[in-house]
């Protein structure tokens, strides 16, 4: 009873961990900032691949995953101020524009760096729980998802920086009018975004194949995951992830992969139809 | 398409013969043209990229030694991307405007399926240099890839009696991985054993926790991997993370995507795949493949079992035209009916069967050790590619253009 429990608990938060995880960086930057990004996925990879080859050339795991979530993240402001930041208000333009992005760095990953790289091994070992066993460093990302969560929220709710971004983001006349530089904190938010999204290729390096399109792997589940959501992260994408993580754990285990899958499409047809702001614009419906 | 036009482009069609066989006398005198489809980006690149090498490799010598009957070899190369819906564009632009002799094409079997149709309503000649599900019975192709008979009929009783008989498989949800696992269930129940549990995953899938534990709770003594490209590949660094430790059973891995030289070790240990070539293989053949290959193009990551078939391809190609004298293919099936179009190459003597246009197979297990090493430890030899010709399916006589499967078998 108690493994059978367990093994539940751990594949829901499993896949809740992933969710979060893979869909962070895409909540600040469409969620939040509503730029449509298509290169998020090269944002991951990019932090994946920085991640392997720090780690192989002997820096400890952990800090070779902030060395990619960094590099992500730097990578990301350059292109905020290059190029994003020109079309912010022609919203078809930037995806144009940030497809063609993506696939320059797809295919430039593939000429430069070949078509796969090696991987850097999960470490932490197994443990095992009536009968199944399990991988510990994946109790370890969902205890980093939680955290993640905590932490956002702290940093938007209870910062200086983080009641500027969201003052900017929602009137940014009204910010410049206070003395705020927008444009700056708009770096600085995309910027965030890449990181965590280079975060989470970091996390998972580990524990995939690394290759020039892996980021993509993480788009469906992120974008669903957003799109569920809503506009505020903490109030929408969390609780979202946790409701797509029972109902992908619970499909798995009962019909395998296709129906996880299966069940988080259903899903997000279901709640856009009945709540069109998201799970975020549902709970928050009273406060407007 | 007007009746105008169609009519136009029928008449423009039949000029367009007279005039192909007036000057097919003068036509000898140009290059052969080879079409190379192949994926060089995308989800299928690393394990597909050393093919067009390999076809590379194959020409250039090929034209050193003075061409293909006096003929240079000339390759028209585009990059499929992984996509099906580019072998469909690039297959009636290399058929249609590259006019070519023949085409080299295809990693995924949906990318087979996809162009197979384009190649037939041109009549053109086409080599799928990949190992896949088997039952392709179509005169305008031919495979040089192995097929479950040669794969799984070796693989699947020598797994049963060396581990046991309850089995797990795990599948990529396409044609390729359901036709393949149907033969894993057929040949499991022929030899006495159990299926514990079928799981098909859709390609893209990269996290398999879930299906890690239903396959721990399925309590298989091995598991059949029949995983394709970079995403499902996951699932190995996964399954050894969560200490899974069941051996395991494919005719794709290793052999074609070198997962043990990718991947930390010992992730793929225990690994058993039934391939006809990698680049471990111990013999002089295959030393001096190597050695030429890694001379011509020496950050090549791995030489794997497409690589040796396409070479292998090139070289039959040779032979079939040479001996017919022509690149005309009815006379080329004719050189095929005749049974003895054979080639010596890195895998040892292959020859093209007659009624499937399949190849036979020297077939060697490779063992994945805990460091990553390979050990063989059993050969199959000259394992011919029965099961079409036996099934009915006979491409002297006729021409079906379908694929079969031992629940669809060709009707007598």
């Amino acid at each position: 009873m108690f493994a059978t429990a367990f093994s539940f608990l751990y594949q829901f938060g499993d896949a809740f961990a992933f969710l979060v995880i893979a869909s962070m960086g895409l909540a600040i930057i469409f969620g939040m900032m509503g730029v449509i990004n298509l290169a998020h996925g090269e944002f991951i990879t990019c932090g994946a691949y920085v991640t392997a080859t720090l780690a192989q050339k002997g820096l400890p795991l952990p800090l070779a995953i902030l060395g990619g979530a960094a590099c992500a993240g730097i990578i990301g402001m350059i292109l905020e101020i290059t190029i994003i930041r020109r079309l912010y208000h022609r919203p078809l333009d930037s995806i144009v524009a940030t497809w063609g992005i993506s696939m320059i760095a797809t295919q430039g990953v593939l000429i430069v760096l070949g078509s796969t790289m090696q991987g850097v091994g999960t470490p932490l070992g197994s443990f095992s729980v009536g009968g199944y066993s399990y991988s510990t460093y994946r109790l370890v990302l969902m205890a980093i998802a939680v955290l993640l969560l905590l932490g956002l929220y702290l940093l938007f709710y209870h910062t200086r920086f983080g009641v500027i971004a969201r003052a900017t983001i929602q009137l940014p006349r009204m910010a410049r009018a206070t003395g705020v530089d927008t444009s700056r904190i708009y770096t600085l938010t995309f910027g965030l975004g890449a990181a965590l999204a280079g975060l989470a290729g970091g996390l998972y390096a580990p524990t995939m194949t690394l290759v020039p399109t892996m980021g993509s792997t993480f788009i469906v589940e992120s974008f669903v995951t957003v799109v569920i959501g809503g506009g505020d992260i903490f109030m929408g994408a969390a609780p979202a992830a946790a409701i797509l993580a029972v109902i992908r754990a619970g499909m798995t285990a009962w019909q395998g992969q296709l129906f996880g899958q299966i069940g988080l499409l259903l899903t997000v047809i279901v709640v856009i139809r009945l709540m069109p702001g998201g799970l975020s614009g549902w709970l928050l419906r009273g406060r407007k | 398409m007007t009746f105008r036009t169609r009519m136009a482009s029928a008449l423009r069609l039949g000029c367009a013969a007279v005039a192909l066989s007036a000057t097919a006398a003068l036509a000898q005198d140009g290059p052969i043209r080879i079409g190379v489809l192949e994926d060089q980006s995308g989800d299928f690149a690393a394990a597909t990229m050393v093919k067009v090498n390999a076809i590379t490799l194959a020409a250039e010598e090929i034209n050193a030694a003075g061409g293909i009957g006096g003929r240079p070899v000339e390759l028209v190369v585009y990059d499929t991307q992984s996509d099906n819906t580019r072998y469909q564009e690039f297959m009636r632009r290399v058929l249609q405007s590259d006019k070519v002799d023949v085409v080299f094409a295809g990693f995924s079997s949906a990318s087979r399926e996809a162009y197979r149709p384009i190649v037939n309503q041109f009549d053109g000649l086409a080599f799928y240099n990949n190992q896949y599900e088997g039952g392709v019975c179509d005169a305008n192709m031919i495979v040089t890839g192995a097929v479950p008979e040669q794969q799984f009929s070796t693989l699947i009783p020598w797994m049963m009696e060396t581990y046991g008989k309850n089995v797990y498989t795990i599948a990529a949800d396409y044609n390729f991985g359901q036709i393949s696992a149907e033969w894993v269930r057929k040949i499991v129940e022929d030899n006495g054993g159990t299926m514990v549990g079928e799981e098909f995953i859709p390609l893209g899938v990269s996290q398999f926790s879930q299906t890690i534990q239903n396959i721990q709770g399925a309590k298989p003594d091995f598991v059949v991997t029949l995983l394709v490209g970079a995403a499902q590949a996951s699932y190995y660094e996964q399954a050894a993370a969560a200490n899974v430790g069941l051996p395991m059973a494919s005719s794709v891995n290793v052999g074609q995507g070198y997962e043990h030289k990718r991947f930390t070790p010992p992730s793929l240990k225990d690994m058993y795949v039934t391939t006809n070539y990698i680049e471990e293989v111990d013999t002089p053949e295959s030393k001096a493949f190597i050695e030429k290959f890694r001379a011509r193009f020496p950050d090549e990551p791995y030489i794997n079992q497409e690589a040796a078939n396409s070479y292998i391809a090139m070289y039959l190609y040779k032979s079939m035209v040479e001996r017919a004298g022509t690149t005309d293919h009815a006379a080329l099936r004719a050189e095929i009916a005749k049974g003895d179009v054979c080639f010596d190459g890195p895998s040892g003597k292959v020859c093209l069967d007659p009624k499937s246009q399949h190849m036979s197979h020297n077939i060697f297990l490779a063992k994945v050790n805990e460091d990553h090493s390979i050990e063989f430890p059993k050969v199959w030899e000259n394992i011919a590619p029965y099961w079409l010709g036996e099934a009915g399916c006979d491409l002297t006589q006729n021409d079906p253009s379908e694929q079969y499967t031992p629940s669809n078998p060709p009707t007598k």
